[in-house]
């Protein structure tokens, strides 16, 4: 095993990863088996790679477009469960990365730097989607740093609280940096962004590959599920190393943490700035599928959503966090879908609007969760093996 | 210099206004060691309950002057009803629990405070009733009015009333003790829930007032109002230093002045890139500022953490 | 490393505490491969020592050298890096990681492996992996509760939690380990046992500091023994002169105690 050469060693990680992170979603605990995990596995990556056709077919174009959403808020949940599950810092900001890596993407890639600079840019600027991403996240990263910084040697709810305002602000400056120089459009945002192209192939509109035709969601949907693999890949390996442990260790205790030499400072950055580089890099996606961005999009609320996603799910828990994401990403559209028809059916007009029923159900969920379930839907990792040894039989 | 002086006197009556909101803060936090998210929320339930039954007394033609302390006492009584509770339900049983935890349920109390209040009173702006003539006055060519006026004197008078209570009362030792050490304080017989529960329903008394100030000065109230209070006036209770009431009442001013005379004069300063539209950003940069050079505040102690 | 310089070197250590002096003019010193014992009343300042020894506490006077190095101002983290692992009065381990990772933990400070590492896993990674774990299995067997290596910290028995203690500050390679009253809340035949686990500890090269309120296990177990009292040294030496030291009897009869 361990002459492996690096690559092969790579990608069976990836394989193995992406298993273990899904086989240990309960639906699919009965195929856990040591025998069947491959089996479950090629079964599981089939489902998902016909999952796009299943849903236009049976539920709409539409849906599909709601899965491809889901996948993003996927990627951000578990870019903010290392900041909030595996270091225990409480970063109630964290659209802003998701902001920053979305503009990102709209200055660079899209006409719109003409307006601001025409002598400089005439036709805009229109880097690749690939050169712009690393980009993004390494910006957003920049930008965790820089609001860390001076906040990460403080209590963990300062952190709460700084972040929670530096969200705001980023929304602030969105809005309003279209003057003197009009950089982010302000309110309206920023529109034709170019769309995401792999290997030359536009992802933007329909393309036909081995006679069968995919729309432009469909594809979306393959390139944001190869980022999704990606992000848990790197979530689960950073969880079994060491820089994971002392996070870990961080979360659980920081003072123990230091005495036990653990840079805690420069550790609780790293955590910070890793959450900010993959929530830049959602965002970059983000630009890409929807070709438009505004300030709208990043409010407080969607931090919100995305902080329960992490709790619901259990912090700290990739394949919880990844059931919250599925679950809150989806609710809305069940929501819109189902109640809004079953008030108008029942009084004759729509009482609660959806949209604030669903913000009820987020801020009831935290309380109930932390009060009643803190450790999250899924029962963590940890417990889970230690539940599978015979030694113990205590639980809580 | 009348744009000197019109940005202080706005900055004084709004800072009254933060200084009403960061007491809440600051007790809480000096008694429970705890951020209270919700805080501003509570604000807005006061804000509104104040100005639903003002409109609703004026309706059935009680006289203004009537009306008015009325539906104060009835915004404080559910201010305090709520901060009881929300200590009660979100925050009592974690007492024990990791710090994240009562800050997550805060979080989602508040969430849901909005979304309640957004439900009963709507996304519209709600108008404050206008109550007297609220006559403008001039000083040196700046201008102040009634409302003004009783706002800033009230705060002041309830800021001293506070503090009284605090230093004067068997209440205020309790409290005082509890800050102190909780497990002494018990087994010095103070009944510490108690002592907590009183802290929040007072915090939310002023919360009350604060909301219905804010409401009266703009003549609007909003579901969405509490979100932006409450930062600013966390803000200023850091500024002061948390935990310190004197701190939060001096920070509360310093944040009001900061913010008015900044967002007078950000234009001539940067030479017309930043307009006041970026008012609301002060007080966060302020924050970052306190936090990096002076953590404890201008009047309190170190809150780094540490053993 | 001149084996006859002392390994810690405390110089007029003091600490305040506000108008409060918890520590004044403290100096001591322990030899490299011995038990020093720092014993006294109630409230005599061992811990705020101890906190000032592995960086928890900055010093408001004094310095101390270790292992010939000066250090006045420093964070826990440099410090246990140089060499100085402990344990905590009231116990604190990772509560909801196993007993197993706690001791990995403990390797933190001794293996180097980045971000790159753990998500490219290359071989000195996967080496360094299997290295920490064999070392913390092997710890855990030290200490004698390599049984429950799956047990998240928080479900461990009592002794097995302060056990647990030692083996993950053994992990960071310490020079000194300083406990910090380690047979609190322990019953004989846990004392007896935590008494050979020390010796053996020491028999392998490490010098122990030892913080306790069982005078009896001091005496059977230090070389030497300090004696604090209202923040001052008021006795240093053998065990058997300092057991008869008038000050140190005055200290603990004469209602010192607080």
């Amino acid at each position: 095993m361990s002459h492996r050469p690096l690559c092969g060693s790579l990608r069976f990680g990836l394989l193995a990863t992406l298993l273990r992170g899904f086989y240990s979603v309960k639906a699919l605990e009965f195929v856990s088996g040591k025998h069947n995990a491959r089996w479950a596995f090629w079964l599981l990556l089939a489902a998902l790679l016909l999952l796009p056709f299943f849903t236009d077919a049976l539920l709409g174009r539409g849906w599909v477009r709601i899965v491809d959403f889901a996948m993003l808020y996927i990627m951000l949940a578990l870019g903010l469960n290392i900041v909030v599950g595996f270091a225990g810092l409480l970063d109630l900001g964290y659209i802003a990365f998701f902001a920053v890596g979305a503009y990102c993407y709209a200055l660079a890639g899209s006409p719109h730097l003409a307006l601001a600079f025409p002598m400089a840019f005439p036709d805009g600027v229109h880097l690749s989607f690939w050169m712009i991403l690393p980009l993004a996240a390494l910006l957003a990263g920049g930008f965790g740093v820089l609001l860390g910084a001076p906040t990460l040697r403080l209590r963990g709810d300062y952190l709460a609280i700084v972040t929670l305002g530096f969200g705001e602000i980023i929304r602030i400056f969105l809005n309003n940096l279209n003057a003197p120089v009009n950089l982010t459009n302000g309110p309206q945002g920023i529109s034709r962004i170019d769309p995401v192209s792999v290997a030359d192939v536009r992802l933007s509109v329909t393309q036909e590959i081995f006679g069968i035709s995919l729309p432009s969601v469909h594809l979306y949907f393959y390139l944001f599920l190869a980022f999704t693999a990606l992000v848990i890949f790197a979530s689960q390996r950073l969880e079994r190393s060491r820089i994971g442990r002392a996070w870990m260790a961080i979360r659980e205790d920081e003072i123990a943490a230091s005495a036990m030499g653990i840079n805690t400072r420069n550790l609780k950055l790293l955590a910070f700035a890793m959450g900010a580089m993959f929530g830049g890099a959602s965002g970059a996606l983000f630009a890409g599928f929807q070709g438009f961005v505004s300030p709208e999009s990043f409010s407080l609320m969607e931090s919100i959503m995305v902080l329960c996603m992490v709790v619901l799910g259990g912090m700290g828990n990739i394949a919880g966090v990844i059931l919250g994401g599925v679950l809150l990403a989806v609710l809305p559209e069940v929501l819109r879908h189902g109640v809004v028809p079953l008030q108008q059916a029942l009084f004759g007009k729509t009482i609660v609007d959806p949209e604030s029923l669903r913000m009820l159900l987020f801020g009831g969920a935290l309380i109930v969760m932390m009060l009643y379930r803190p450790a999250g839907l899924l029962p963590s990792r940890v417990r889970r093996r230690e539940l599978d040894t015979d030694e113990i039989v205590e639980t809580v | 210099m009348e744009i000197f002086l019109q940005q202080i006197i706005n900055g004084l009556v709004q800072g009254s206004v933060y200084a009403l909101v960061a007491l809440g803060y600051t007790m809480v936090y000096g008694i429970l060691g705890l951020i209270n998210f919700a805080h501003g929320e509570v604000v807005m339930i006061g804000a509104m309950l104040a100005i639903s039954s003002l409109t609703a007394l004026l309706g059935i033609g009680v006289p203004p002057l009537l009306a008015l302390p009325l539906s104060a006492g009835f915004a404080m009584l559910g201010c305090m009803a709520l901060g009881y509770g929300i200590e009660r339900i979100a925050y009592r049983p974690l007492r024990h629990a990791p710090r994240l935890a009562p800050l997550i349920t805060a979080i989602g109390v508040s969430i849901v405070l909005q979304n309640l209040a957004m439900m009963v009173w709507g996304r519209e702006y709600h108008s404050f009733p206008q109550l007297i003539a609220n006559s403008p006055h001039s000083i040196g060519g700046a201008i102040i009015n009634d409302i003004q006026i009783i706002i800033f004197i009230l705060a002041l008078a309830i800021m001293a009333g506070l503090m009284l209570l605090v230093h004067r009362t068997r209440l205020g030792r309790a409290m005082r003790a509890v800050a102190e050490n909780q497990h002494a304080a018990q087994l010095m017989g103070v009944d510490i829930n108690r002592v907590i529960s009183v802290t929040f329903m007072l915090g939310s008394a002023l919360a009350a007032v604060a909301g219905m100030m804010v409401s009266a000065n703009y003549g609007l109230a909003h579901y969405y109002m509490g979100f932006l209070l409450g930062l600013k006036a966390f803000t200023a209770a850091v500024l002061g230093g948390i935990g310190n009431l004197r701190g939060a009442m001096l920070g509360g001013l310093l944040l009001g002045l900061i913010e008015s005379l900044g967002a007078g004069y950000i234009g001539d300063l940067s030479g017309g890139v930043f307009g006041s539209n970026y008012q609301d950003v002060f007080a966060f940069f302020v924050l970052i500022a306190v936090l990096v050079f002076r953590p404890s505040g201008l009047l309190g102690e170190r809150i780094a953490e540490r053993a | 490393m001149n084996n006859a310089t002392p390994l810690l070197q405390l110089s007029s250590i003091g600490k305040q505490f506000g108008g409060l002096s918890a520590l004044s003019d403290v100096s001591l010193h322990i030899r490299r491969g011995e038990i020093y014992g720092l014993i006294g009343p109630n409230g005599a300042g061992k811990t705020t020592l101890f906190n000032v020894i592995t960086g928890l506490y900055q010093p408001s006077a004094g310095e101390f050298h270790f292992d010939g190095k000066s250090y006045q101002v420093c964070k826990p983290h440099v410090l246990a890096k140089a060499g100085i692992a402990r344990t905590f009065q009231n116990i604190r381990l990772f509560a909801n990681l196993t007993a197993l990772e706690n001791v990995m933990i403990g390797r933190h400070v001794r293996t180097r492996a980045g971000v790159l590492g753990a998500l490219l896993r290359d071989r000195a990674t996967r080496n360094e992996e299997r290295a920490i774990t064999e070392r913390a299995r092997e710890l855990l067997r030290y200490a004698g509760i390599e049984k429950p290596a799956q047990t998240l910290a928080k479900h461990l028995s009592y002794g097995e939690q302060r056990r647990l203690e030692i083996a993950r500050a053994l992990a960071t390679d310490p020079l000194l380990l300083a406990l910090d009253e380690p047979a609190a809340g322990m019953n004989a035949t846990e004392t007896a046992s935590l008494k050979t686990l020390l010796q053996t500890i020491r028999a392998s090269g490490i010098t122990v500091l030892l913080i306790e309120h069982d005078v009896k296990l001091i005496m059977g177990l230090c070389d030497r023994v300090a004696v604090l009292d209202y923040g001052r040294k008021i006795a240093e030496g053998v065990p058997e002169e300092v057991r008869k030291d008038p000050a140190v009897i005055a200290a603990y009869l004469g209602g010192g105690d607080d």
